[in-house]
C-alpha cells in the first residue's frame, strides 16, 4: 500500500467540509465517539444537523468563529491506498496556510459550487496549486443536486475553468460532478448523472499515478548530520546522514562534494533496516564513502556529470507568510535543504495579483499573502535546482533572524 | 512494490528519521518523552535506528504521575536497558511535595494536568531545547493542527493561532534562550500504522495492551481499573473481567476495553474494526470540547 498526500481547497461554503466528512464517513474513518462529540457540539451550537465542519475545525477559536483557520490533517485509508489530507482554510486571509498545505501535496481537490462557478478564491487556489507544482488537480463541481444534475451546468464550470487554466502550469486536470452531501460520484458512480463518463472521486484518488512526480534523475544528497560513534575497537565509522533530495544513489557510485568538487565513491548505504542497494527520494539513509571528505551539515553530494546550479543570487517567486511585512532594516536567514545562511532581498521585480495574474512592478512593501518575483542574495553560495525541476532543492524559507519566525516561502526559478 | 517506491510504512519511517536527525542538529539538548505507551516506544525504537551505529543523542524522560500501572514501570526500565537509553524520571509527587502543584480533590481527581508542571520543571532543570513526543495528528482534533516542530514560549505555552508555517521538509527550530519546542516525528502516523510497525519490527510491548483478567468498574461510561488511587464510590461495583488497554496512561483516567485479543495479530484486527477512537477511553480528553488544546496551551505534551 502506498501513500497519497492531498489538499482540499476552494471557496468558503463550496462544500469542502461536507466533502471531507463524506470521504471520512464513506471510508469508515469516523469513529462513534467522534461522531457523538460532533452531534453534541452541533446541538449546543444550534446547528440544524450534525455539523461536519466540527470534525476538522479543532481549535477553540475556529469553533467559536465557525471558520477554518489553520491546516488540519486527516487520515483515511482504503484497501488500495493511505491518504493524508491537508484541509486548507478557504478565507483569503489564510492564503498562507494553503501554501503550507500545498507544499507537500501530490494532488489538490478544488471545490467549486456549480451554481456560482469560479470565484476569485477558486482562481487563487488553482494558481497556488500550480505555483507549488501540484501536478494533479481534481476540480470537484459540487452541489449538482441543486441544478438538477444538469450536464450543461457542469460543462459551463468546466469551460470556465479550462479557460483560466490555460494560463497555469497544471499538467493533469480532471473534473468530477458531485453532490457531496448525498454522496453522488464520491464512492459509487451516481445513477443521477448517467452523462458523466468518468470514474467516481474516490476511485480516481486511489488510482492516480504519482510515482513519476518525484525527480528520480538528478542525484542530490544534502548532508543533514554526521554519524560518528564513540571510539570503539576496529576502524572508525563516519557516515553522512540525510534524506535523498532527488535521484538515486548506489554503492560504487562516484559522487562529488559540494562545495569544493572533491570526488569519492560510495562504499555502503545504510537504511533503517540495514544496508541497501539503492537510495532514492524520500529515503533517509547514511552514506559511507571510500575516503574522508570531511563533509558537514549543509554540504551536498551529487554526481560529477550532473551538478546543481550554484550561486549567491537566487531568482525566486516568494510568498510572504508573516503578518509583519518585509522590512529592509531587518535581517533574514534563508533555509535551503540542510543549509542555513544569511540572506538579503535585493530586488522585487514585481508583485503578482493572483486573482488576475497581473504583474505589478510598482510594488508596495511585501505583506502577508503577497506573491512576488524577487532576487535574493545569500551570504554563501547555494547549490540548487529550479523548483520546477526539483521540489527539494528548489524550495527555500526565509526566517526573521531576531523574531525566529518563518516569514516567507520561496520557489527558485 | 515498483522500483523507486516506498510503502506507506516505510515513507513514514523515513520521514520520522529525517525529523529526528533535524532535531538532533537544531535542538541538540532534547529528550524523548517516554510513557511506556506504544507511541513513545515506537518513537524511541525509530530514534535508535536514526543514529545507528552511534547511540541516540537523546535520553528518555518519564514524567511519573505516581499513578502508573506497575506493569508500565517494569516495562519502562526494561526497555531503556534493552535499547541502550539513559532513563530520566521526574515525579509529579515531588512537584506536589515541593508545593509547586496542588493535588486535585474529588472523585474524578487526576494528576493529568499536574504533569505539565513537572514536565516544565524538568525541561528547565535539564535545560532541554525540545521534548520529543510520540503524539499523532489522528489522535485528537487539536493535535491535528499542530506542527511537527511545535514552538513553545518561555513558559512552555502553545499558541495555536500563532504557529510557524511548516513547508516542505524545512523545519524551523530557532528559538530564544528559555523557549522550547515539542517535536512530533510520528505526526503523520495513524494508530494502525503504529501497530503495523510494532508487528514488523517485533517490538516488545507492555503487557497491559494484551487481554488479561482484572478487577474493573464502570464510571461515566468508562471501564476503569480498581486501584488504591481510584476508590469506588457509593453505588459503584467492581467485577473481574477480561480486558485490555488501548492506551497506556494513568490508572485514574485510562479506560479499558473488553477484549480477548491476546496476540499482536488479534490486537491489530481489533483496532482495524474498532468503532471508537483510542482516546475515546481517555477520561482526561472528555473534560471539555477543547480539553487537549487547553492543556497544550498550559504546556502539556
Amino acid at each position: 500500500m502506498d501513500l497519497l498526500r492531498l489538499i482540499t481547497c476552494g471557496n468558503v461554503d463550496d462544500g469542502k467540509s461536507t466533502l471531507i466528512g463524506r470521504l471520512l464517513y464513506d471510508t469508515k474513518s469516523i469513529f462513534e465517539d467522534q461522531w457523538a462529540a460532533v452531534q453534541l457540539a452541533s446541538e449546543r451550537r444550534g446547528d440544524a444537523g450534525p455539523n461536519l465542519a466540527l470534525l476538522t475545525d479543532g481549535l477553540r477559536a475556529e469553533r467559536e468563529q465557525g471558520i477554518t483557520i489553520d491546516v488540519a490533517y486527516r487520515y483515511f485509508a482504503t484497501p488500495r491506498r493511505k491518504f493524508i489530507l491537508a484541509d486548507c482554510p478557504g478565507h483569503f486571509q489564510y492564503t498562507r496556510n494553503m501554501v503550507t498545505g500545498a507544499s507537500s501535496a501530490h494532488l489538490a481537490l478544488l471545490l467549486v459550487d456549480v451554481r456560482h462557478g469560479l470565484t476569485e478564491q477558486t482562481r487563487r487556489h488553482a494558481f497556488i496549486a500550480s505555483l507549488l507544482r501540484i501536478k494533479h488537480l481534481i476540480v470537484c463541481v459540487n452541489k449538482m443536486d441543486l441544478v438538477d444534475f444538469s450536464q450543461a451546468a457542469f460543462d459551463r464550470v468546466r469551460e470556465q475553468f479550462m479557460e483560466y487554466a490555460e494560463r497555469l502550469e497544471a499538467p493533469d486536470i480532471q473534473f468530477v460532478p458531485i453532490a457531496a452531501l448525498h454522496g453522488d460520484n464520491i464512492v459509487e458512480k451516481s445513477a443521477r448523472m448517467p452523462w458523466y463518463a468518468g470514474t467516481p472521486l474516490l476511485y480516481t484518488l486511489e488510482t492516480v499515478y504519482v510515482l513519476n512526480d518525484a525527480n528520480h534523475v538528478d542525484a542530490r544528497f544534502p548532508v543533514q548530520t554526521v554519524i560518528r560513534p564513540p571510539a570503539a575497537p576496529g576502524p572508525a565509522f563516519t557516515g553522512y546522514a540525510g534524506q535523498v533530495a532527488s535521484g538515486s544513489f548506489r554503492p560504487g557510485d562516484e559522487v562529488v562534494r559540494l562545495p569544493g568538487g572533491l570526488p569519492a565513491r560510495i562504499k555502503a548505504i545504510h537504511g533503517p533496516a540495514g544496508p541497501v542497494g539503492e537510495a532514492f527520494h524520500p529515503m533517509s539513509v547514511v552514506l559511507e564513502l571510500d575516503r574522508a571528505l570531511e563533509l558537514s551539515r549543509g554540504d551536498m553530494l551529487a554526481r560529477p556529470n550532473n551538478l546543481p546550479a550554484t550561486g549567491q543570487d537566487i531568482e525566486a517567486m516568494l510568498c510572504w507568510l508573516s503578518e509583519q511585512p518585509f522590512d529592509p532594516a531587518r535581517r533574514y536567514l534563508l533555509r535551503h535543504t540542510s543549509c542555513e545562511t544569511g540572506c538579503e532581498l535585493r530586488t522585487v521585480r514585481y508583485k503578482l495579483d493572483i486573482t488576475t495574474l497581473h504583474r505589478n512592478p510598482d510594488a508596495a512593501p511585501l505583506g502577508m499573502n503577497d506573491f512576488a518575483r524577487v532576487t535574493l542574495h545569500t551570504a554563501v553560495p547555494l547549490f540548487f535546482d529550479s523548483y520546477k525541476k526539483n521540489r527539494s532543492t528548489g524550495s527555500v524559507i526565509l526566517v526573521d533572524e531576531a523574531a525566529n519566525t518563518t516569514v516567507a516561502a520561496g520557489m527558485i526559478l | 512494490m515498483p522500483h523507486l517506491h516506498l510503502s506507506q510504512l516505510d515513507s513514514l519511517e523515513h520521514e520520522a528519521i529525517h525529523v529526528l536527525r533535524e532535531t538532533a542538529e537544531q535542538l541538540p539538548h532534547s529528550a524523548i518523552l517516554f510513557s511506556g505507551g506504544k507511541d513513545s516506544l515506537v518513537l524511541a525504537a525509530v530514534a535508535r535506528k536514526a543514529f545507528a551505529p552511534a547511540p541516540p543523542p537523546f535520553a528518555l524522560l518519564h514524567i511519573d504521575t505516581g499513578h502508573n500501572f506497575p506493569e508500565t514501570l517494569a516495562y519502562r526500565d526494561q526497555f531503556a536497558r534493552d535499547f541502550g537509553y539513559r532513563l530520566l524520571v521526574r515525579s509529579v509527587q515531588a512537584t506536589i511535595d515541593s508545593g509547586r502543584a496542588v493535588e486535585e480533590t474529588g472523585p474524578n481527581a487526576s494528576r493529568n494536568v499536574l504533569q505539565s508542571v513537572t514536565l516544565l520543571d524538568a525541561i528547565a532543570e535539564l535545560k532541554l531545547d525540545a521534548a520529543l513526543g510520540g503524539g499523532r495528528r489522528d489522535e485528537e482534533k487539536a493535535r491535528a493542527k499542530e506542527r511537527i516542530f511545535s514552538h513553545r514560549d518561555a513558559s512552555g505555552r502553545w499558541d495555536p493561532k500563532n504557529q510557524r508555517p511548516e513547508l516542505w521538509n524545512l523545519y524551523n527550530g530557532r528559538k530564544k534562550p528559555g523557549e522550547q519546542f515539542r517535536v512530533f516525528p510520528l505526526s503523520n502516523w495513524t494508530e494502525l500504522d503504529v501497530w503495523a510497525y510494532i508487528e514488523r519490527e517485533k517490538l516488545p510491548l507492555p503487557s497491559l495492551y494484551f487481554a488479561h483478567d482484572r478487577e474493573v468498574f464502570l464510571r461515566h461510561g468508562t471501564l476503569l481499573a480498581v486501584s488504591p488511587h481510584l476508590p469506588l464510590q457509593a453505588g459503584e461495583q467492581s467485577a473481574r473481567e477480561r480486558i485490555r488497554f488501548r492506551t497506556v496512561g494513568d490508572m485514574t483516567c485510562t479506560g479499558a476495553v473488553r477484549s480477548s485479543a491476546a496476540t499482536l495479530a488479534e490486537i491489530i484486527a481489533e483496532v482495524a474494526a474498532a468503532r471508537q477512537t483510542e482516546r475515546g477511553t481517555r477520561y482526561d480528553d472528555r473534560r471539555s470540547e477543547t480539553a487537549m488544546e487547553d492543556r497544550k496551551r498550559q504546556g502539556y505534551f
